[in-house]
């Protein structure tokens, strides 16, 4: 099996690039804070859900090599819970996602375990027959309001203080989330556990044959990866208002892998990139009505066959060619 | 019998007749993924869109050149497998070196294209096509309309001189060949990137060809593969790409338990072969027919 490329080696620290780094950290940041008055908050917020979701789907793709066609489970899933809970339950805002997390979580174990039995191309088509499988479930189940789905969930007051109904108290909520949940994917890329995700999508054999034990390793990828997907499903229930059939699509699930792989398959940006060129396609698209499908594919098309590292792997590829190493 | 069971004979039968077509379709995509996979080592998430298209090109032969069915059942999946051969020389075949991953990634983007542009022009709802053979028997305990009949039949027919042509004749036997070892069959004289070429075409013309005779059972619209792919490929893990009997055995039987679940319990009739598939990878994770990679 040959390798994705893509993945940025590590840099020792301490590098001279430090400073200018952390720079551009503050910039990122400050760029981050005044957003919501440059743009329209409810499209930021959009971005940053899918790049959390996408960010879910990479931890699994551009790390493990795993490809799921099924991750609208976990964030339509965890929409439903959180849809449910703040609606029909009364549950306060904070507690309503972390049910749809909890939620995203175990059915992520429950069906990861089940996924991992099979590798490569399989492992693709059981997560997208098992997607199918949920979306008929949601489909057919009364607490989901089947075609109608849960619409105007109430946004509420966020520990009971912050007024989330104003737009851009939600959106440094959502940023925070989003943050909190890339940070936790970075945490697990760059620690033991990740530098074995790697060695067993490089060399599986080896990885097992060094005492590795690789099916609970990829469980455990999963389950992380499914639980932050719904975390995102999750936060985006507070921000659209809505949980509908749309959020455990396959087609869903499909754009968020393209999100990943216009982005760039395993590096850490990549799906921020791949979620913001997406998701701005997608609206200022808006009524070009069945052609968005076919740009779609036709980005899938191009990405495959001119530039498989995405735009952050291949501006990477050009910084490390354009340094000499 | 069947006042013991509560189920009216003619639903029964009916129902499993219509399983039995299902189950057809079934077969002969999963053979067709199963033909590809072999040889290109890719899974064909284009392989709905390409179905869908035999069933459109019926339709437009018959609408804008008046080509009766049976015209269609054989240019149809001509003109089909000519484009996926298309496809693959343009395409695909720059692929072959990397990760499978990217060979599905870039079929399911060729599928995009290709649903998106016949839902542009055609909408997404679905069109009639006209029976070819109306009428029927009355057997007594049930009605047979000969169209059903007959597409069960030949599609038995196509898929066991699949498994003749594969198993059994010297072409196939090349083919075996190369997809053991492609560079000694290439050594020895064969050109394997146009067996490739051929081979992909083959598997997207089956695809086509379930595509036609599907076209008159049900309506012909842009939308019809994409749903029935994803059970196809539910299959695939179920009976394995590995073998070419497996595929076959699986998809017919998987058609017959869905067709038999819509009798007996109609709210999982669409979920059925999913959960089929999960205490299939419960119990033998490796496929009912093995032989995985």
């Amino acid at each position: 099996m040959s390798k994705i490329p893509g993945a940025l080696p590590a840099r020792p620290a301490g590098s001279s690039l430090g400073v200018s780094r952390g720079l551009i950290l503050v910039a990122v940041a400050a760029a981050l804070l005044a957003a919501p008055f440059v743009f329209y908050p409810v499209m930021l917020m959009k971005v940053l859900c899918f790049a959390l979701f996408a960010t879910a789907v990479n931890l699994l793709l551009g790390y493990a090599g795993l490809l799921s066609f099924g991750h609208a489970m976990y964030f339509g899933g965890a929409a439903y819970v959180c849809a449910y809970a703040r609606k029909e339950l009364g549950w306060t805002p904070e507690a309503s996602i972390l049910a749809g997390v909890a939620f995203s979580a175990v059915f992520g174990l429950l069906t990861g375990l089940l996924s991992i039995r099979r590798s490569g191309i399989y492992f693709a088509m059981v997560t997208l027959a098992l997607g199918q499988l949920f979306y008929f479930l949601c489909l057919q189940s009364p607490a989901t309001g089947g075609e109608d789905g849960i619409q105007s969930v109430p946004r509420g007051l966020l520990f009971g203080a912050l007024d989330l109904e104003n737009n851009v108290t939600l959106y440094y909520f959502v940023l925070a989330v989003t943050g909190f949940g890339m940070l936790a994917a970075y945490r697990a890329i760059n620690s033991p556990f990740g530098q074995i995700l790697t060695a067993i999508r490089e060399n599986e054999p080896r990885a097992i044959s060094l005492g590795y034990r690789v099916a609970w390793f990829k469980a455990l990828a999963f389950t992380l990866s499914a639980a932050l997907a719904g975390l995102a499903g999750a936060t985006k229930v507070l921000v659209f208002q809505l949980a509908s059939l749309t959020d455990v699509s396959a087609p869903m699930s499909g754009e968020v892998v393209l999100m990943t792989l216009v982005g760039g398959m395993g590096t850490v940006l990549g799906p921020v990139v791949g979620a913001a060129i997406i998701v701005s396609m997608q609206n200022y698209l808006a009524d070009v009505g069945e052609w968005l499908i076919v740009i779609q594919g036709l980005i899938f098309i191009a990405t495959v066959s001119l530039f498989r590292r995405g735009v952050v792997g291949e501006i990477a590829a050009r910084l490390r060619r354009g340094r000499g190493t | 019998m069947f006042e013991l069971i509560g189920v009216a004979p003619q639903a029964l039968f009916g129902q499993l007749l219509l399983g039995l077509i299902n189950g057809a379709f079934y077969a002969m995509l999963s053979l067709g993924l199963a033909v590809i996979f072999g040889l290109l080592n890719i899974i064909n998430f284009t392989h709905g869109a390409q179905y869908m298209m035999g069933a459109f090109g019926s339709w437009l032969l018959l609408n804008y050149l008046g080509t009766p069915f049976w015209g269609a059942l054989l240019i149809a999946p001509l003109i089909v497998a000519a484009v996926g051969m298309a496809i693959e020389r343009v395409l695909l075949s720059r692929l072959y070196h990397l990760d499978h991953l990217y060979g599905l990634l870039l079929t399911y983007g060729v599928a995009l294209v290709i649903e998106g542009l016949f839902r542009r022009f055609y909408g997404a709802s679905g069109m009639p096509y006209a029976n070819p053979i109306p009428g029927g028997a009355n057997l007594g305990f049930m009605f047979l309309p000969y169209y059903r009949a007959f597409v069960v039949v030949a599609s038995l027919a196509v898929c066991i001189l699949v498994w003749l042509a594969i198993e059994r004749s010297k072409l196939g036997s090349y083919l075996r060949a190369a997809i053991e070892k492609p560079d000694l069959v290439q050594a020895f004289g064969i050109n394997v990137p146009r067996m490739i070429t051929l081979t992909y075409g083959f598997g997207v013309g089956l695809a086509a060809l379930a595509g036609v005779l599907a076209a008159p059972i049900y309506q012909v619209s842009p939308i019809m593969g994409s749903h029935l792919i994803n059970v196809v490929f539910a299959v695939v893990v179920i009976g394995g790409l590995g073998s070419v009997a497996g595929s076959v055995v699986t998809g017919f039987g998987l058609g017959v338990v869905e067709g038999l679940t819509k009798v007996f319990y109609p709210e999982a009739s669409s979920t059925v072969v999913f959960l089929v598939m999960a205490v299939v990878l419960t119990i033998r994770p490796g496929g009912l027919f093995g032989a995985t990679r």
